[in-house]
């Protein structure tokens, strides 16, 4: 690997960078020996706490969390991305009492924890918890989709919308036919890394007693005795991060793909509203 | 709306811890991530591949189980905190420091060649060339971002009140346990105060950015 910020290495250099490497290796797998044998002092590794797994209860209730989440936040992109997409018109809209309106609200929403708006509906409107779960992710992630998509919509150029009006379009139908289409694959990337985040926040299903992934850790812990909350936790962080891996390699791939292939390439999200992205 | 003027101390007892929580977590988030991002792009191996492996993993993590792990699971193996904002903290911190590392990363990218190549040319280290020539000129273009961090580490850290610290959430909580008649109130005060760090934060964000796209 060659960087432009240091020269290329000569040998004294990669002589100090390997012995660099090799201490640093030794620190991070000292603490990492340090973090086993602490752990193995408290008995973490008998092999009856692990045995646990060989039990079929064990892993149906795993997987009943598992599939909590996935359903909850499968249900809330379904939702939330169509939503998303309206809100993005009337946030664009040419009518000053749709479009005034709706910034507010999308200010609002994307100002706003997504446990808070969890708690707001499961209390209020003295909902399911899965209700409630559901509603917070499509609040807040229909709001950050209309803010990628803007961002898409507004990194075209302008002859694009021009050309659709020139040809007879009415406004809204350039937005729908000529600029949507080409929005939406640019920002590609953007949309699926925020997938990434909407699975990750359904573990705020935990807060409002959703029965997710983390929510069965709890419930076999209580149940089977506190000796077992690391092992069962450590599975079920395992789980939770495999998925979320796959899923940004895929926007990661799609990124790739999109710069090869799409006209005009992938826009880098404009850091202005889409950096809601990072959560 | 009598509830939110009533327990108007609970309020403003919670909205300092939060606002204490998010800068005593945001300043070290912001030490941890530069370091992590000066690793990624180190000439030690060892520094970058585990910069890289950090910053993939905790970026993949949900917030909730960080705070579960420094709440819950550490208390079990042994590490007890006097106090559940120091574990607050540290997932926070641990949290955060993931996204700044790859904001600061992508600011270093966005710096031109040349200004490497002219520091090394007159003979700077690699120390120097980083901490003199990139990063000031990296850190000003990730301002915009760094400060949409921010306020995602504001609102994130309202999961600390789901776990025993009572900040604007956990003080929500309970005030909406103890005003059942009342709950949509409540809740709006907790709103408010939140609003009342984002909405602002938010505003400097879009204006750096303007002053910056103009600078370009």
């Amino acid at each position: 690997m060659t960087s432009v910020l240091y020269d290329v290495p000569g040998p004294k250099a990669r002589r100090i960078s390997l012995i660099g490497s090799i201490v640093g290796v030794l620190v991070i797998g000292g603490l990492l020996a340090l973090a086993i044998v602490t752990l193995a002092q408290q008995g973490i590794f008998q092999a009856q706490r692990w045995a646990i797994f060989g039990q079929a209860d064990v892993w149906s209730l795993l997987f009943n969390g598992m599939s909590a989440t996935l359903s909850a936040a499968a249900i809330a992109a379904v939702i939330a991305f169509p939503l998303g997409l309206l809100l993005c018109l009337m946030r664009i809209s040419d009518i000053a009492w749709i479009r005034v309106p709706t910034r507010i609200v999308l200010e609002f929403l994307r100002g706003m924890p997504v446990v808070l708006m969890m708690l707001f509906v499961l209390l209020v409107f003295a909902t399911s918890s899965f209700v409630a779960v559901v509603a917070g992710l499509v609040l807040y992630n229909s709001a950050i989709f209309a803010e990628i998509i803007r961002a898409g919509i507004q990194s075209l150029p302008k002859g694009q919308r021009e050309a659709g009006l020139a040809i007879g379009l009415t406004s809204f139908q350039s937005r729908l036919s000529v600029e949507l289409p080409q929005a939406i694959r640019r920002m590609l990337p953007s949309l699926v890394a925020q997938l990434v985040v909407l699975l990750k926040d359904t573990s705020l299903g935990y807060i409002v007693a959703y029965g997710e992934l983390l929510r069965a850790v709890q419930v076999m812990a209580d149940f089977l005795g506190p000796q077992f909350l690391f092992p069962v936790f450590f599975v079920a962080a395992a789980i939770y991060i495999a998925i979320n891996l796959a899923v940004s390699r895929l926007a990661i791939w799609i990124e790739r793909r999109g710069s090869k292939k799409a006209a005009g390439g992938v826009a880098k999200a404009p850091t202005a509203g889409v950096s809601t992205v990072v959560k | 709306m009598d509830v939110i003027i009533e327990s108007l101390p609970q309020y403003w007892d919670g909205f300092l811890r939060t606002l204490f929580l998010a800068v005593v977590s945001g300043i070290i988030a912001l030490v941890v991530g530069t370091l992590l991002a000066a690793a990624r792009v180190s000439p030690v191996a060892a520094l970058r591949g585990f910069s890289m492996a950090y910053v993939e993993v905790v970026r993949n993590t949900p917030l909730t189980i960080a705070f579960f792990f420094a709440a819950v699971v550490l208390p079990r193996l042994g590490v007890t905190f006097q106090q559940f904002e120091v574990a607050a903290i540290i997932a926070l911190s641990a949290y955060t420091a993931a996204f700044i590392a790859e904001a600061v990363r992508s600011g270093v990218n966005s710096v031109p060649l040349g200004q490497a190549e002219a520091a090394r040319s007159i003979g700077m280290t690699f120390g120097q060339v980083l901490s003199l020539i990139i990063l000031p000129q990296a850190l000003r273009t990730v301002v915009p971002p760094l400060i949409n961090i921010l306020i995602a580490l504001v609102k994130n850290s309202s999961v600390a009140g789901a776990f025993f610290v009572l900040e604007l959430f956990g003080y929500g909580k309970q005030l909406a346990n103890d005003h059942g008649d009342a709950v949509m109130w409540v809740l709006v005060g907790v709103a408010f105060f939140y609003l009342l760090i984002t909405v602002p934060l938010g505003y400097v964000a879009h204006q750096v950015e303007r002053k910056v796209a103009i600078a370009r």
